[in-house]
């Protein structure tokens, strides 16, 4: 990537549906946030600055060098920016898990529409004394609630960077990278490759000690304390480390807390539930059928648990409704 | 290798007619033709009456060298039958044979439809499955493994001793391992066989003895295998060698010692529990090996601190108390098990009386009482051991045909019980009863002693025996033993008094069975058999490559068969020696380390212990897993459990399966739809 | 791309991806042939080692890829070749229909199926049940139920 001199390489981030996490991730960056003001123009960022879509039509075509899309595609508005900032990026990176995989947005993909603005607006906790309903449908682009779905359903994109957030020290590495091959000082990884993380899972980066498996009771987290030493599924938690990208440095599970599996599937696996289905159904202690569904009632929400940041991008991507 | 996606890949298909097996249901030359214009990567799709035919087979090869194919396809019979065949044209031409992959359209189309449109939308459906599959085919290589030329025959009884002494007068070393003190097993129990009613210590002693001496057979008796590694051609075995407690090297087997012995235990293993032996003791006079053993269970020494009488008799100061166990570990190329049979224990069906009427006996009770070197010397008595009973019922099927014990036929209880009669009548002229379901004679010259045992006068009753009751309800019952059962044949119930009464106890597998298969990587059928490969085919290998089965612990069986599958099992194992080395399939599980986080969900996958972790300080998760490709049987189990994606299935890798999903469901209309719909978002 | 066939059969004629194991079921399948036993066409065999390789995201593949129903089918438990790999397929399948039932797909479209070498007849069987079970809840049409 050829860098003139003249002015500085241009950068983007953006938000679809998404929480904006991301971009507080990308701020704890801490002092790195100065070299990307000293290395790039910031020319569109809605949170940190104000920018209208329109000043982004009116770039050229390819001159934003790096933008960091967050957020997955909810409704045309989404979709349109999604296109928009594919044809003005050099290199558009779906950043975070709502790009990447779809996240926890993505978990409407198990609902209807009906089922979903019902849950949103209607149901005993919610206060709306007025049932005000959205409108769905309008005469603009915005609003229509569609699936959900990931930037790379919808753009082509140069690479994807997991997490929710991504950590920010993978944030500042990829940043520093970007900066290095500016520079020409370091080469790009292939087009379409995962960034900011490892090809293994958490367990990789997992220091809990761990052995043989067999589970004949699942437990939730809220029921008991669990050891800190032990592997935490060989204690019947359904910890999503052994099916997640590896790469945050097995946070959650030294918080004594289980990964919920926000780094998505590991490199080359198609559909991260049906892997994490399959590992934890395998070291179930049961060979009859009934034994084997009585253990399983201990996993209380099965789409959900294994689904819980990749539903859209699996191979199902929703739920029959 | 050259990528699935590549323009380079270049596709033959092989439709097959079968003559007009497979040609006259499905339109051969039309799903041909459609292949060559719809399939991906399909450089030629031809058609053929007969594939597997040399004409057939030259057509492959012409192509793959001349049109420089590099995958090809073949739609006919199922892979079973004729898989090896175009592997072998693929290989033949230069083609690696694993980048061949076999549609089966005969089985699976031309002979379950009628409907020639249907078997062909079909045919097409599965050919297409097989291109996409077979472009994402690799070349593999056979895994080539050396045989040790060392075997391991476990179980002294008949089948173990035939097939331990083929394989050592062939040359090669044998170590052979008996739990008991002795080599013999039930046959070294019984007094005759069936049907020659020849002496069977007479036939089993000489080669107990050629076993217990032969130059090329280690004996192990009084000994247990504890664990088994390793794989076919090098397994890795720790047998554990009781201590007899006596010094072997010195011992003469002068039989001093146990004459001198104070202590008289019941025997209920040799004696099937009617006869006494010694605390120091040989099960029988021709036991191989010659040396007693100390049962320190029931030894006055080892029970109560005195005693010590066999030490000062032992003309060669053999005695040592102090003696402990020892372990030996063996490498061996191929394992023999010939691990034999329980009796069935009749106690558990209490209608029959065993164990609470005193003249109530089990087969095996009845061998000894019959048998010149028993407890009676061979005189046939009641459980008073003087009266000579005046009639005898003998109970077939004591366990066996009975949904309440087991389904099975035990096989050799009808043979037995004619023998029994046989004997009964010689020795005391006794009235004898025979109460049978079926009669089952069916080997050379069994029917042929049922008709014989017939004239003898043995009165047969067809019906399944109801009770065996002491309790006296009619005249001329008092003192005897009353067998209730419906003769079938006339239709009504008789009440038969007898003295005695043989139960034909049938035969189940050995308490263990299951223990021990799982030592060796073997399965059990439902009923507690071991498994082999084939039952028709393949009758004494069993799944596990290297462990072959021989005689009762595969299936009840009687003697002749017993011998035939220990020489059969030694034949196989021959055979392999002789090769030295073996080529395995190379279907097999390998894990890529990089992607591998140690997370150790595989680690109890393999029923065959081809995954091990390995402990890697430098990698925080601890370590990574393993697979040794030579004790991996290819089944796929831990490819599938892996989170991590980092286990790959050669020849039935992820990435070949998803393709053959795609393939036979192209011409799903819903798929045409969900494509134009995916190319709006593209 | 509407064939003939399948616009002769109506209403509607499932496409059921099977998978089977190459010691118990795939024969099974091979002798049903052999003993030339007439069954439903709608089924598509895909040969595995083991039912033990069979992995639930294969059934999602197929059912993204357009089929109605998924069939499994291996050694009786207790049989396998591969001595007890067939346990771990029945609690991966007992999982996956957990799963799929949050995510609304019918209990019917999903079948595992035992069946030896010599139980041809019991396949063909379960094959003829299936079709008809899937027949009667109708097509999945994955592929057009975007849009949710």
């Amino acid at each position: 990537m050829a860098h003139n001199g003249e002015s500085k390489p241009k950068f983007a981030m953006y938000w679809a549906a998404s929480c904006g996490g991301c971009e507080i991730a990308v701020l704890n960056t801490h002092e790195l946030i100065l070299e990307v003001d000293a290395n790039f123009d910031v020319v569109f960022w809605p949170v940190a600055m104000d920018a209208k879509y329109h000043d982004v039509e009116a770039m050229d075509d390819g001159s934003i060098t790096l933008c960091l899309f967050n957020g997955a595609i909810r409704n045309d508005e989404n979709e349109e920016m999604a296109h928009l900032l594919r044809r003005k990026s050099q290199l558009l990176v779906a950043f975070g898990s709502c790009a990447s995989e779809g996240c926890i947005p993505g978990l409407a993909n198990l609902y209807s529409k009906q089922t979903m603005l019902d849950t949103a607006f209607s149901t005993i906790t919610t206060d709306n004394p007025g049932a005000v309903r959205p409108i769905i449908a309008y005469d603009m682009p915005e609003g229509r609630i569609e699936i959900l779905r990931t930037l790379d359903q919808v753009v082509k994109v140069d690479y994807s960077m997991p997490g929710c957030p991504p950590e920010s020290h993978q944030i500042a590495a990829v940043v520093r990278l970007v900066i290095d091959a500016l520079h020409g000082n370091a080469a790009l990884p292939p087009r379409g490759a995962v960034i900011g993380a490892g090809d293994s899972t958490v367990c990789d980066e997992c220091r809990r000690t761990r052995s043989e498996k067999t589970i004949t009771e699942f437990r939730r987290m809220a029921t008991f304390q669990p050891d800190p030493v032990q592997c935490l599924l060989e204690q019947g938690i359904l910890c999503s480390g052994m099916a997640t990208r590896s790469g945050c440095d097995a946070r959650c599970p030294s918080a004594n807390m289980p990964c919920i599996g926000c780094y998505g599937p590991a490199a080359g696996v198609v559909d991260q539930g049906a892997r994490m289905m399959s590992a934890v159904a395998s070291v179930i202690g049961g060979n009859d059928p009934k034994e084997i569904r009585a253990i399983m009632r201990g996993i209380a929400d099965p789409a959900g648990t294994f689904y819980r940041f990749s539903l859209p991008s699996s191979l199902l991507r929703h739920a029959k409704v | 290798m050259i990528p699935a996606n590549s323009d380079d890949v270049r596709i033959g298909v092989y439709v097959c007619q079968c003559g007009s097996n497979i040609g006259s249901v499905v339109d051969c030359e039309g799903v041909a033709a459609w292949a060559g214009e719809n399939l991906p990567h399909v450089a030629v799709a031809r058609e053929n009456k007969f594939m597997c035919s040399s004409l057939g087979q030259e057509m492959i090869e012409k192509d793959i060298r001349e049109l420089g194919l590099n995958r090809v396809v073949v739609a006919a019979c199922s892979p079973h039958l004729h898989e090896a065949t175009f592997r072998g044209a693929c290989q033949r031409a230069g083609l690696n044979p694993f980048l061949f992959d076999m549609v089966s359209i005969r089985e699976q189309v031309s002979w379950v439809n009628t409907d020639k449109g249907i078997a062909t939308e079909k045919a097409k459906a599965l050919i297409s499955g097989g291109v996409r599959r077979v472009a994402h085919n690799e070349p593999l290589d056979p895994i080539t493994v050396k045989i040790d030329p060392n075997v391991l025959v476990v179980g002294g009884g008949i089948a173990g001793i035939q097939a331990a002494l083929e394989i050592a007068d062939a040359g090669y070393h044998v170590y052979l391992v008996e739990r008991e003190p002795s080599l013999g097993g039930h046959m070294a129990q019984f007094d005759k066989t069936f049907p020659t009613l020849d002496c069977s210590a007479c036939i089993l002693t000489p080669k107990m003895f050629t076993a217990g001496n032969h130059k090329n057979i280690t004996l192990l008796t009084y000994s247990e295998v504890e664990k088994v590694d390793g794989y076919i051609g090098n397994f890795t075995v720790r047998i554990r060698q009781k201590a007899r407690k006596l010094n072997t090297a010195t011992c003469t087997g002068c039989g001093l010692c146990e004459e001198k012995c104070p202590k008289k235990v019941i025997d209920d293993v040799f004696e099937a529990g009617l006869g006494y032996r010694k605390a120091i003791y040989r099960p029988f006079p021709q036991a191989v090996p010659k040396y007693p053993v100390i049962d320190t269970e029931n030894c006055t020494y080892f029970q109560r601190g005195t005693c010590k009488v066999c030490q000062k008799f032992c003309p060669t100061g053999a005695i040592d108390f102090g003696q402990e166990d020892e372990v030996l570990t063996v490498n061996v190329g191929n394992i023999i098990l010939a691990t034999g049979f329980d009796l069935f224990d009749c106690r558990r069906i209490p209608q029959y009386g065993y164990g609470r009427l005193a003249n109530v006996f089990t087969s095996l009770e009845f061998e000894r009482l019959s048998n010149a070197a028993g407890p009676t010397g061979g005189k046939v008595v009641l459980r008073d051991g003087v009266s000579v009973p005046q009639t005898v019922c003998i109970v077939h099927c004591a366990g066996s045909r009975d949904r309440n014990y087991n389904k099975y036929c035990s096989a050799i209880c009808c043979m037995q019980s004619l023998k029994f009669a046989h004997l009964v009548k010689e020795r005391t002229g006794a009235r004898v009863y025979n109460c049978y379901i079926d009669i089952r004679t069916p080997a050379k010259a069994y029917d042929e002693f049922y008709q014989h045992i017939i004239e003898e006068g043995i009165i047969f009753v067809r019906g399944k025996v109801a009770e065996v009751t002491d309790a006296v309800r009619l005249a001329g019952e008092e003192g005897k033993l009353i067998v209730q059962v419906e003769d079938t044949l006339v239709g009504k119930q008789r009440r038969i008094p007898v003295d005695m009464v043989i139960l034909s106890a049938g035969l189940e597998p050995r308490y263990d069975a299951k223990e021990v298969g799982k030592l060796f990587g073997i399965s059990c059928s439902m009923d507690g058999w071991f498994i082999e490969r084939h039952p028709k085919l393949d009758p004494v290998a069993t799944m596990t490559d290297g462990i072959f089965i021989a005689g009762s612990c595969q299936g009840p069986k009687d003697i002749p068969a017993a011998v035939a599958q220990g020489a059969a099992a030694a034949a196989r194992v021959q055979g392999l020696i002789s090769r030295r080395e073996i080529t395995l399939e190379p279907v097999r599980a390998q894990v890529d380390e990089a992607k591998c986080s140690g997370c150790r969900i595989c680690n109890t996958m393999c029923p065959f212990n081809a995954i091990s972790f390995r402990a890697d300080p430098t990698r925080p998760g601890g370590g990574v897993t393993e697979i040794n490709p030579a004790l991996c049987q290819g089944c796929g189990t831990c490819v599938a459990a892996c989170p991590a994606g980092a286990i790959r299935g050669t020849h039935f890798t992820d990435e070949q399966i998803m393709a053959q999903i795609e393939g036979v469901l192209l011409r799903n209309p819903a798929r045409e739809h969900a494509v134009e719909k995916e190319a709006v978002y593209a | 791309m509407l064939d003939k066939v399948a616009e002769q059969v109506k209403p509607f004629d499932p496409v059921i991806v099977g998978f089977t194991c190459n010691w118990c079921s795939y024969r099974a399948a091979d002798s049903a042939g052999m003993a030339r036993i007439k069954y439903a066409p709608n089924v598509r065999l895909i040969r595995l080692m083991c039912s033990g390789r069979w992995d639930p995201q294969f059934v999602l593949k197929a059912f993204a890829e357009g089929a109605d129903g998924v069939l499994i089918s291996g050694c009786h438990p207790g049989d396998c070749h591969y001595l007890e790999q067939n346990y771990k397929t029945i609690r991966r399948y007992e999982l996956l229909k957990q799963t799929l039932a949050s995510l609304g797909i019918e209990d019917g479209r999903v079948k595992l199926v035992w069946a030896s070498a010599a139980e041809g007849a019991i396949l063909a069987e379960e094959i003829d049940h299936m079709v008809a079970e899937v027949r009667a809840l109708g097509p999945l049409n994955w592929g057009g139920n975007h849009g949710a």
